[in-house]
């Protein structure tokens, strides 16, 4: 399943955040969004989320228009996000946290919490899954520990396993990167080919050019706004202005 | 001539959360005017040591020292009263409110009007993006906005001590190497001292003075920036 909009344009008290950006991720491959602070990144991401409505444009998932929907009902059309920041549940578990992360569970109902009907085993089936993940992420020592007591990138693997527990199509990572170690980076980009393998898409922002050169099969270029440059990462990276305005 | 006082000194500590101990007996200092880098893996205790220093974490034994003075109970009051300024890590700013409110927050210790002023005009100096910004709300600025916004309000104090939780997070390599600079800058032109926790350790090893490596939450190097500088010695000690 792909991503795509048209015509997105955003403005923050005047300040103009987007500009008429209309782009496309590959279905199944992983796109980078690159670019300086401030160019839109996440506002763009915010908006396919449904967390910032914009001043114009539409998006879609497939075929499925998805403009102005609501975070909870994008992320029921398959498509899970990061933040920038790590957004868990600190005082609870590690595993709690990826089990509270999938969808459509019996026990949400008001009356199926209270009488459990149904409720045990497949919460039971919740926490196998959610172990395999946390297995799948490298926190399966780290299982029972509270959420809040891990380091920061312990707590973007933990994020990462939320975003899988939902089963989304779709993964938008917001700097996934940032802030962590270079062999828990290096981990991240070995998962993120993983899921790629397993036919998801994965679209994310990054200001880590080499690991955007290592697994982006498509790179998107933002500045002020409006898209500059997009294309295969050898080909875009390569370009001499793209080299000295935001790699070098 | 004897060595000079430590500006911050870190002696023994032993911290945590809940029953989990993170630092078993760290042993560190900086410096007058010394940018001192802290590295180390994901939960390696780096960012526990910045919050034990300025009183956000109880000691379990051990204890800090300011030019020589110990601290018996560091809290963050107490530390701003010493001109010692924290920055946290993850742009930590009030969504809510403006830029310039941010700002006002940051400096709130200031004696009067007119040292807020010059705080203000300084640190607007500094961080030029922001200051198109002021009356934007802090929520709608990008990370890395956020980010110069969190050090800025850091700064507004005119610090003499600034522990500074990954500075670059968020921030793309030109803007990095700016806020790096701009940290040295106050080092070697105001005397300013630097503990400064980072995850990009080649940038940060190009301004500090020395570095600790803590691992396991203990210190497993500590020497000069320059040793470091060849790279199979520092995958050594870091990786």
């Amino acid at each position: 399943m792909n991503i795509r909009c048209t015509g997105l344009r955003k403005s923050f008290d005047g300040v103009i955040a987007l500009g008429n950006i209309s782009v496309q991720c590959p279905t199944g491959g992983i796109t980078a969004i690159i670019g300086p602070n401030g160019a839109g990144k996440t506002t763009l991401l915010n908006i396919l989320t449904g967390f910032l409505s914009p001043d114009a444009g539409r998006w879609f998932v497939g075929e499925r228009e998805i403009t102005g929907l609501p975070p909870y009902k994008v992320a029921r059309m398959g498509l899970t996000r990061t933040f920038q920041d790590v957004r868990l549940i600190s005082m609870v578990t590690v595993l709690e946290n990826v089990m509270l992360a999938r969808p459509d569970q019996t026990g949400e109902g008001l009356l199926h919490a209270i009488l459990r009907i149904g409720v045990a085993g497949e919460e039971a089936c919740n926490q196998r899954e959610a172990s395999r993940l946390l297995q799948f992420v490298g926190l399966e020592k780290q299982t029972n520990e509270r959420a809040g007591t891990l380091s920061y990138g312990q707590q973007k693997l933990l994020t990462l396993a939320c975003c899988l527990a939902a089963q989304p199509e779709i993964l938008l990572l917001d700097e996934p990167l940032a802030g962590v170690h270079t062999d828990t980076a290096a981990n991240i980009l070995r998962l993120l080919q993983q899921i790629r393998q397993n036919g998801k898409t994965v679209v994310f922002v990054e200001h880590n050019i080499a690991a955007v050169r290592e697994i982006a099969d498509f790179v998107i270029v933002i500045d002020e706004g409006t898209v500059v440059a997009q294309g295969p990462p050898r080909e875009v990276l390569n370009r001499p202005e793209i080299l000295e305005a935001y790699v070098a | 001539m004897p060595d000079p006082q430590p500006h911050l000194g870190i002696y023994d500590l032993h911290t945590g959360y809940a029953k989990k101990e993170v630092l078993g007996g760290v042993t560190l200092d900086v410096l007058p005017g010394e940018v001192v880098a802290l590295i180390g893996h994901n939960g390696a205790g780096k960012s526990t040591v910045l919050k034990a220093a300025f009183g956000m974490l109880p000691i379990w034994a051990g204890h800090v020292a300011l030019q020589g003075s110990r601290i018996n109970l560091p809290s963050p009051r107490i530390m701003l009263g010493h001109k010692v300024a924290y920055s946290p890590q993850g742009n930590r700013v009030f969504g809510e409110l403006t830029v310039l409110h941010n700002l006002e927050l940051g400096g709130l210790t200031l004696a009067s009007k007119a040292e807020l002023r010059e705080g203000l005009a300084r640190v607007l100096l500094l961080f030029p993006a922001l200051r198109g910004r002021t009356k934007q709300r802090a929520g709608t600025l990008s990370g890395g906005e956020r980010q110069m916004l969190s050090l800025a309000m850091a700064l507004i104090t005119s610090p003499r001590l600034l522990l500074l939780d990954e500075p670059s997070l968020g921030l793309a390599a030109p803007t990095t190497r700016k806020a790096l600079d701009v940290i040295h800058a106050l080092s070697s032109n105001q005397g300013v001292s630097v503990l400064i926790v980072e995850q990009k350790v080649r940038e940060v090893l190009r301004i500090a003075d020395r570095v600790f490596v803590l691992r396991n939450g203990r210190v497993s190097f500590s020497g000069k920036a320059s040793a470091l500088e060849d790279e199979a010695r520092l995958r050594a000690v870091y990786l």
